[in-house]
């Protein structure tokens, strides 16, 4: 029995690596849980990989950010006007989906329904992907010690990526939407059919449960459900790419997603850490910001009058600069009289393009809690305005030392000063 | 494009340097798993399996070659999300055997049988796990795509040229 052994040497070495190797996996299936050895190895296999992936990544970004902020300038001033229109545009369309979320949430709210808020999030970079071409995963530079969590969902701000499948103390392995192992719920935007989402062998997104008999268009949206407890619920998720029957199962559809999320190229992504359920807040505080008051904005002003500065206010001072915007605010307790000016009067030097508020106008029209509810009515034109309050008036300084109160624009008032 | 055979006399046996035997590996698993961020064409390509087989050609002694096949396999399985550990290291092992007890009987350092041996060890190593996956493990949802394989096998071969040529280089006459 020994001569055989030693005379076959090789072959018996082969077997008996091939059988540890094999009970282990047997071990492996029958218990699938993360624990013990497996997990141990697991570790090491990463710690030793990742800061090296770290390494590169940051070097290579670091790299990147240097060329992008000194070197790569040329076309800054094509994209600053391009971001402007488009920041004009998204505006305006914002104000229409204020007035549909407005009346959603009152309607929620009706219904006592608990919609859910993304809280927190959490940047992280790519370092690595799985290094394995039957399987969709990446590793991302965030772990537990950045409180990342298991099944924490992962997003861009094009759409959903995945959820976190492990983690580790410096970084976590993220499991892609189009792994045949992943699952999410999801639901096609004009159809209401609800399926999950799932990955193939060849890295395409589907989605699976939907019965053959429905009708499912191509291109429709396809948003996450929120059923799966994971996503929140209305995050894109892709577009319907392609519809057959399914050659397997053929009273089901397959419904081919092309992601939102470009899933190739993933750089950056975020972890949403903390999720939150309440019921949808209604705002009617303020006045309404209409489509027709933002496109006013674009048109040329007349320059203000330098405000009349009796009340003390020094030029740059917070104070003083609520002031001269026209903003004043008066002490707490004083009769809520809240002027607003023309937005690009007092910011914008004349002859340039009128400077928009980028805050979201619900927020823009909201006021600080020491005014009270400003009322269409209760608008007056600058040159009406009572005394500006001294500088560092509370109600009208933020943290930040910005005036609290954001020039909004008025509702097309007759007195408004038009050239 | 020959495949030449060569009597025992002619065949060098190499050894490798601690840093290159153990920083090769490692250093293809990292590649392997940073470029597809950034190329996700990549994918394609089994760096971990090129050097196994390069290793075990070199040294052509059978226990090394399935050692260190099998090491870099479950170095690989370690990093994919949903392999049970065993899974690329039994391919590996059987590939990295296979690979050595051939380098004992043909020259390994002609280009042509290079790009012959991988093409096939390609092959082999994904029918194993092929088979390793879909009877042990119950990974349903694999599908053997024989296109695809044909395709990614000469992308190997073809690719396995220029590394085996530059690995060339840290080998040393044992």
């Amino acid at each position: 029995m020994e001569n055989l052994l030693s005379r076959h040497r090789n072959l018996t070495v082969l077997v008996l690596v091939l059988f540890v190797q094999v009970v282990g996996l047997a071990v492996q299936v029958k218990r699938p849980t993360e624990g013990g050895s497996a997990r141990l190895l697991r570790v090491w296999a990463v710690s030793a990989v990742t800061p090296l992936e770290k390494g590169v990544v940051h070097s290579r970004s670091w790299f990147g950010g240097v060329w992008r902020n000194y070197f790569d300038l040329r076309n800054v001033r094509k994209e600053n006007q391009g971001l402007r229109d488009e920041n004009q545009r998204l505006r305006l369309e914002a104000v229409r989906l204020a007035e549909d979320a407005s009346q959603a949430r009152r309607l929620q709210a009706l219904l006592a329904f608990k919609e859910q808020y993304i809280e927190q999030t959490l940047a992280a970079q790519v370092i690595s992907t799985t290094g394995s071409e039957f399987s969709r995963g990446i590793y991302i530079d965030k772990g537990t010690r950045d409180g990342v969590g298991v099944d924490m969902p992962v997003i861009t701000p094009e759409g959903i990526v995945g959820k976190v499948f492990r983690t580790y103390p410096g970084s976590s392995l993220v499991l892609e939407i189009n792994d045949p192992s992943s699952g999410a719920g999801v639901i096609l935007d004009k159809s209401r059919l609800q399926g999950i989402v799932k990955g193939n062998a060849e890295g395409e997104t589907l989605v699976q449960n939907i019965m053959a008999e429905e009708q499912v268009e191509v291109g429709e949206r396809v948003l996450t459900s929120g059923g799966d407890r994971i996503f929140p619920k209305g995050m894109p998720v892709g577009v319907v790419s392609s519809v057959t029957r399914d050659k397997r199962k053929d009273m089901f559809l397959t419904v081919r997603v092309k992601p939102a999320a470009n899933l190739n190229r993933l750089e950056e992504v975020l972890v949403i850490t903390r999720i939150t359920e309440k019921p949808p807040e209604i705002d009617n505080t303020g006045p309404r910001q209409r489509a027709a008051d933002i496109r006013a904005e674009r048109l040329p002003q007349v320059p203000p009058k330098p405000p009349e500065t009796t009340a003390g206010a020094k030029p740059g001072t917070p104070g003083a600069a609520g002031a001269a915007a026209g903003n004043a605010v008066p002490p707490t307790g004083a009769p809520a009289t809240i002027v607003k000016p023309p937005v690009t009067a007092t910011q914008t030097p004349p002859g340039s393009e009128p400077k928009l508020s980028t805050k979201p106008p619900a927020a823009a029209t909201r006021q600080t809690p020491s005014a009270s509810e400003p009322k269409p009515s209760t608008m007056k034109p600058p040159a009406q305005k009572p005394p500006a309050t001294g500088p560092g008036t509370p109600a009208a300084v933020d943290a930040a030392g910005k005036p609290a109160v954001k020039p909004t624009v008025p509702p097309a008032t007759k007195d408004k000063p038009r050239p | 494009m020959t495949v030449s055979y060569t009597s025992r006399e002619q065949i060098e046996v190499y050894r490798f340097n601690v840093g290159a035997a153990v920083g090769i590996p490692l250093i293809a698993v990292l590649l392997q798993a940073f470029i597809p961020i950034y190329l996700p064409v990549f994918r394609v390509f089994d760096l971990p399996l090129l050097v196994t087989i390069f290793f075990a050609v070199s040294r052509r002694s059978p226990v090394t070659g399935l050692l260190a096949g099998g090491a870099i396999g479950l170095f690989q399985d370690s990093l994919a999300p949903h392999n049970p550990l065993g899974l690329y290291g039994i391919a590996k092992t059987i590939v990295g055997y296979a690979a050595s007890s051939l380098g004992v009987k043909i020259d390994v350092d002609n280009p042509g049988t290079r790009l012959i041996l991988t093409f096939v060890f390609y092959l082999l190593h994904h029918t194993i796990y092929f088979v390793v996956a879909r009877g042990l493990v119950q990974q349903q949802d694999l599908q053997w795509r024989w296109t695809y394989m044909l395709i990614a096998a000469l992308a190997n071969a073809i690719l396995a040229i220029p590394i085996f040529a530059f690995l060339d280089r840290f080998k040393r006459r044992a």
